[in-house]
């Protein structure tokens, strides 16, 4: 028997109107988990940053969850084209999001911040022309 | 229903026959004749305007009663997505949709949800389109009959597809016939209106027969018992999750949603009736060098969280619309429905209200008559005569509606002139 939930997600690049999808499916997961309400409420809001990104920039990825009685960690993967400045991609207001995308709310430069906000732990491993890997946890 | 229906109307007891509404409207339809507002219907959009600036409030949008759900055995509530903004503190929708059953509907069928095949079924258009660029957006039915009387040329831009509530209501009927086995005319769908110009699309449809709404209710009549019945839900815990839209189903309650949901960078959104006026004139002449691929016009400031039946400022409901849709999926609505009619079945034809006269050459006489009238009034278009401008009151002389003496100025020589004479006698 296993002590740990395994979910994952493919974040598709082809229809830009599923973005946001993914997290909402978690969140409706912990809730019927019965998990505390003030961590869905990070890790929404952490994973909708996270996904929203991954589409915006880097054209989909895979989001692997992993949920254990202790803690949510959430891997987000893509093959996108990197971040080229991690720590000016961190600054609040910083953003590279396109016009068509500003126009439905997006690219007012806080993902990152929001995400290392309601985070515990959060790492970026990233390569220019290769991809981008972010990992979060939050615990319960 | 007649061509020229109007929603709006006037209290006649209350006109005080004042100029401000003669002055605010855009098409010049109002003149104030034996002390009180007239309306011409065939000049009125239905904007609201009037309604706007009437300090008397004498003018008023005809809508329907909640009370109505009593006529028909299964009610749903179609709410439009700038209902959401109206409350304070709001960060679920469901709560609106869950205290919108406990006021006595049924079931409830979002506008905003039916908006997202609209944007899906609007970005196939456009894309198929390249011909008709840039494409009109038919949503704010004021605006369409705007552009019906006044641009004529820009008729072949309109996009042939049914606003968001006509596809909700077709939607919300069939899912309702389907539960429940009711025949139709058993069935009432209600849409919760921002303003009067909606309430005539249902009544006197253009692009299509017959509307599938039944009622439409003002949203400034529901408000109270609907902020008390938000309050029940949440303290009994009866909030159920019932909403089917995202981030661009909401985002349609105001100005640049429509647009934002084409996922398009090649757009214009402009909001206002004077601004909206001021485009469609630039685009009848060409002036946009870019390649636009979209217009999206409403009549109202903000969109329809600017509408005169809204109880929330404006400006301060976006806000409110922003925080609502922010940790929504961009949509939730990824196929359109297969047996729902979402084309117009009519074409829109011109409608030349405005035109003196049958003939070209009877137009140009009474064209030069105008002119030559002109030059006798003051030109202060101070409205005393109870048309806006001295030149609508040549234009309304030379259709037989007015009378020089009208003017009060002329009078006032024309007064002059005879006590002079009987002075001389």
């Amino acid at each position: 028997m296993s002590d740990s939930l395994k979910l994952q997600y493919i974040i598709s690049d082809e229809d830009f109107t599923r973005a946001g999808e993914a997290s909402g499916d978690v969140k409706s997961k912990l809730k019927m988990m019965g998990v505390n309400p003030d961590v869905i409420r990070k890790v929404s809001i952490a994973m909708y940053e996270g996904e929203i990104n991954m589409v915006i920039h880097a054209n989909g990825g895979v989001i692997d969850v992993i949920i254990t009685p202790k803690d949510i960690t959430m891997i987000l993967k893509d093959k996108g084209p990197g971040i080229k400045d991690v720590d000016l991609a961190m600054q609040a207001g910083y953003s590279t999001a396109s016009e068509n995308v500003r126009a439905l709310g997006f690219g007012a430069g806080m993902g990152l911040p929001n995400m290392k906000k309601y985070s515990d732990e959060m790492n970026i491993e990233t390569e220019l022309g290769v991809g981008t890997t972010v990992t979060m946890k939050v615990n319960f | 229903m007649s061509e020229f229906y109007t929603s709006v109307h006037l209290d006649k007891d209350l006109c005080k026959g004042c100029i401000n509404c003669i002055k605010r409207c855009p098409t010049e339809a109002i003149r104030v004749r034996n002390g009180k507002a007239v309306i011409t219907k065939e000049y009125c959009i239905d904007c609201g305007e009037c309604i706007r600036i009437c300090k008397n409030h004498a003018k008023l949008a005809t809508t329907d009663s909640m009370d109505n759900i009593h006529n028909y055995k299964y009610v749903v509530a179609l709410p439009a997505p700038s209902l959401y903004a109206q409350a304070n503190n709001l960060d679920d929708v469901n709560i609106v949709l869950s205290a919108l059953k406990e006021m006595g509907f049924d079931d409830v069928f979002e506008v905003s949800a039916a908006a997202e095949v609209v944007s899906l079924l609007s970005r196939k258009y456009i894309d198929e389109h390249k011909d008709k660029w840039p494409i009109i957006s038919t949503a704010c039915p004021s605006i369409v009959r705007l552009i019906r009387v006044r641009f004529p040329n820009l008729l072949e831009h309109l996009m042939p597809i049914k606003p968001p509530m006509e596809i909700a209501a077709e939607m919300a009927r069939k899912r309702a016939m389907e539960k429940t086995g009711l025949p139709s005319e058993d069935i009432g769908i209600f849409f919760l209106s921002p303003c009067p110009a909606k309430v005539t699309s249902v009544k006197s449809p253009i692009g299509y027969e017959k509307s599938n709404v039944d009622q439409v209710v003002a949203i400034k009549d529901i408000y109270p018992k609907l902020i008390s019945a938000m309050t029940h839900v949440v303290e009994e815990n009866k909030v159920e999750e019932l909403s089917e839209s995202g981030r661009i189903g909401i985002g349609w309650g105001r100005i640049g949603g429509e647009a934002a949901g084409l996922l398009t960078d090649s757009y214009l959104a402009a909001d206002g009736i004077e601004n909206v006026i001021k485009v469609l004139e630039d685009l009848e002449d060409s002036k946009f060098s870019s390649e636009l691929s979209f217009i999206e016009l409403n009549a109202c400031t903000g969109g329809c969280v600017g509408g005169v039946l809204q109880v929330e400022n404006p400006f301060l409901a976006i806000v409110k619309l922003k925080g609502l849709r922010k940790y929504l999926p961009v949509a939730k609505v990824h196929d359109a429905p297969k047996d729902i009619s979402s084309e117009w079945t009519k074409n829109v034809e011109y409608l030349p209200v405005f035109k003196l006269a049958d003939s070209l050459l009877e137009s140009l006489n009474k064209m030069a008559q105008v002119d030559e009238l002109c030059k006798k009034f003051p030109g202060l278009d101070c409205g005393s005569c109870g048309a806006p401008t001295c030149r609508a009151l040549a234009r309304d002389i030379v259709r037989g509606v007015a009378n020089e003496k009208d003017c009060i100025h002329i009078l006032r020589e024309y007064i002059h002139k005879i006590s002079d004479e009987f002075s001389h006698l």
